[in-house]
């Protein structure tokens, strides 16, 4: 019989701070009581918050329908419309869901539908999907779509890439308050940012107990945590839930308790989750006795050149310095960090389908890390939410060989 | 005690028996159909027709390939990256590149000169460069897929074809046939492109050993890998076989080598 992990208790504090996410929004749409901005992972949720609004995140949306594989059947209405099947799964099933007036939300958490926007605020930082996806939104609810338009690929982070994503950031401001019908205040957006400092840290902890071996938590554990980072970071009720996690992983950590019991293998997962499959491929690895201990994807919500001294310089650096934003030789860098720091032995390249933003693995990557690092890469095929493009069995065999292999070194 | 190695990969099952000096001395190869359990037992039992003794002295099985889960007598399951492996290392030690051309897959895996898998690749996503696009191109030709090696043996004037997916492909023998090209011709641009999916799947070694049903039947397809790859072209005895011969190398270890206890009988 297999040992079953220790379950996370913050999991209950958890799904409070979910619902109270969720139902504020809700309410607030129902009621017109305050403004909702629909934001990108990395748009600019500090100034948001900072004026007033209340923000809602549609990528946040689109791993809850993958996670509850509504996604498959939703995205169709979204290709009939001409969104085709190779863009971004999360914008044809988020589409489809709104076409199909189906949504995760009814059923955990009652809520007929996403809140109804009043702006809409994109990050190009990690693709061009992100705009498609709220000019659609755009179009039927007739609000305004700004954003940011982020320098890729970058190597060297330049002065002038700063200057500009900050210039674009402070454009927002007047869009944003004629839709607000506030003025901004310097002061409130610094606060803001000092509490998305803090979420940024606390997170950033969380994920780091990982480097203790037994691991305390996998990376599947994460991607359900990540949560109230994701959707919560710069308040204050996602920086006291991370109190909450982190005190117990640092518990875990020191008594041993692991988040795959018996752990034999570690491992690196780069790239996105593949959502309607978490648990069963959690359940794999811990059968295989092997931890996912760290990921590119959880990492994504680490922000740690925020300064509310430099409130705008900042979030354009902290944006701009993440990962999805650069260059292959930062990337093979910054894995070999993760490696040095984690300690794992083989790295998962999940190459997505919709998503080539979040597949490394396109550019000959595996294949150089694994002679830089000397451990073996493994890519596998699927998708953060099209689970036709997914084969479960051909997955399975391949983790398992690679875990085979593994155990041969 | 006697080694059985059970392949039942989506096409077929293919059970291979051997003895202690690793002699094969029972094998079977038929359809998987849709009852996987029943499948392996009927293959085992097959197999093990001309060895009276095996009940008696007992036996140890390893079960590979995408039905591994549904072989009740398996002792245990390796993957059949590990077992094509094993078997390709096992005939020809030393760096190999191993290709395994299925039913509905393939692998390339690559080893070191211990048998260390350096990495293995499987084809994903499509029926590119496998058994099932050939099977369906016979379809298509109305020929058997017996007669094919034979046929492109016979082309003086090979057609290339240029499309990657399996429907394009066919779309493609069509227009051919149209223009007046020879089956043969077309045939053998079709072994070609089932070669060249495989080959573009990772940079080969000198020496490679190819395995799988596709080879077993079409030994042309190996002539024509020597030809193009420049490669040493290796195919051990059996090739369909390898699967299930390198379980049973692998329950072979795991006794001999470990001394494991089994209980007699299961
Ligand atoms: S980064 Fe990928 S998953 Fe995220 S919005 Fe863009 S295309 Fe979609």
């Amino acid at each position: 019989m297999r040992v079953e992990a220790k379950p996370i208790e913050a999991t209950k504090l958890l799904k409070k701070v979910m619902s109270d996410h969720f139902y504020e929004l809700d309410e607030a749409s129902r009621t017109k009581s305050k403004k909702i901005a629909w934001c990108t992972s990395v748009g600019p949720a500090e100034l948001l918050r900072g004026m007033g609004f209340l923000v809602y995140f549609p990528e946040n949306h689109g791993a809850m329908l993958g996670a509850s594989r509504m996604a498959t059947e939703l995205i169709p209405y979204a290709n009939q419309l001409g969104y085709s099947p190779d863009i971004c799964s999360y914008l044809t099933s988020d589409i489809g869901s709104y076409l199909a007036k189906k949504t995760p939300l009814q059923k955990s958490y009652n809520i007929e539908a996403p809140p109804r926007p009043d702006v809409l605020v994109f990050n190009t930082n990690q693709c061009r999907d992100v705009k498609d996806w709220f000019s659609f939104y755009g179009r039927e609810f007739d609000v305004p779509v700004i954003g940011v338009f982020t320098h890729r690929s970058l190597g060297k982070i330049q002065d002038f890439h700063i200057k500009d994503v900050a210039e674009q950031i402070k454009a927002l401001i007047p869009i944003l308050e004629e839709v607000s019908g506030q003025r901004f205040d310097m002061d409130r957006f610094k606060e803001v940012v000092a509490l998305s400092k803090k979420t940024s840290e606390l997170w950033r902890a969380c994920l780091e107990t990982a480097s203790h071996i037994p691991s305390p938590w996998t990376f599947f554990d994460a991607t359900i945590h990540m949560g109230p980072a994701v959707v919560g970071r710069g308040t204050k009720e996602a920086n006291e839930y991370y109190e909450v996690l982190l005190k117990e992983l640092k518990e875990r950590a020191k008594e041993g308790i692991p988040g795959v019991p018996e752990e034999r293998h570690r491992v690196y997962w780069e790239g996105m989750p593949i959502w309607g499959k978490l648990r069963s491929l959690s359940e794999l690895f811990s059968s295989l006795k092997t931890c996912v201990v760290a990921s590119t994807y959880c990492n994504s919500w680490i922000f740690d050149q925020l300064d509310p001294e430099e409130p705008f310089e900042s979030m354009a650096l902290a944006y701009t310095e993440l990962f999805i934003v650069r260059d292959e030789d930062y990337k093979e860098s910054y894995i070999q960090n993760m490696y040095e720091f984690f300690r794992f032995n083989g790295i998962i390249f999940h190459d997505a389908k919709t998503c080539p933003n979040n597949s490394n693995n396109r550019y000959g990557m595996p294949e150089r890390l694994s002679k830089r690092l000397n451990i073996p890469c493994l890519v596998i095929n699927g998708d953060l939410n099209d689970l036709r493009c997914f084969s479960e069995e051909q997955a399975k065999t391949n983790i398992e060989a690679f875990v085979e292999q593994l155990e041969e070194v | 005690m006697y080694y059985v190695g059970v392949d039942v990969g989506a096409s077929r099952t293919k059970v291979a028996i051997l003895e202690r000096n690793k002699e094969l001395v029972g094998q079977d190869i038929r359809r998987s159909g849709t009852d996987f359990k029943a499948t392996a037992e009927e293959a085992f039992t097959s197999a093990a027709d001309g060895i009276p003794d095996l009940r008696e002295m007992g036996f140890f099985c390893v079960s590979t390939g995408y039905g591994r889960r549904n072989v009740e007598f398996a002792h245990e399951t390796r993957t059949e990256i590990a077992c094509h492996a094993k078997t390709a290392y096992f005939f020809y030690p030393g760096a190999i590149t191993v290709i395994d051309i299925g039913g509905q897959d393939n692998k390339v895996i690559k080893l070191d000169e211990k048998g260390r898998r350096i990495s293995f690749k499987m084809n994903r996503k499509c029926a590119a460069g496998t058994g099932a696009f050939l099977e369906e191109m016979s379809l298509r030709l109305n020929i058997p897929l017996e007669e094919m090696d034979q046929l492109a043996r016979k082309s003086q004037d090979m057609v290339e074809l240029g499309s990657y997916c399996t429907v394009f492909t066919a779309t493609e023998v069509l227009e051919k046939i149209r223009q007046g090209k020879k089956v043969e011709d077309i045939v053998k641009g079709l072994f070609l492109s089932v070669l060249k999916r495989v080959f573009e799947m990772d940079i080969l070694s000198q020496k490679v050993v190819m395995t799988g049903g596709v080879v077993a039947h079409n030994p042309y397809l190996v002539e024509m890998a020597k030809e193009i790859s420049g490669n040493e072209i290796l195919v051990p005895p059996f090739p369909q076989l390898a699967g299930a011969f390198g379980a049973a190398l692998f329950a072979w270890e795991l006794i001999e080598s470990n001394k494991r206890e089994v209980e007699d009988e299961k």
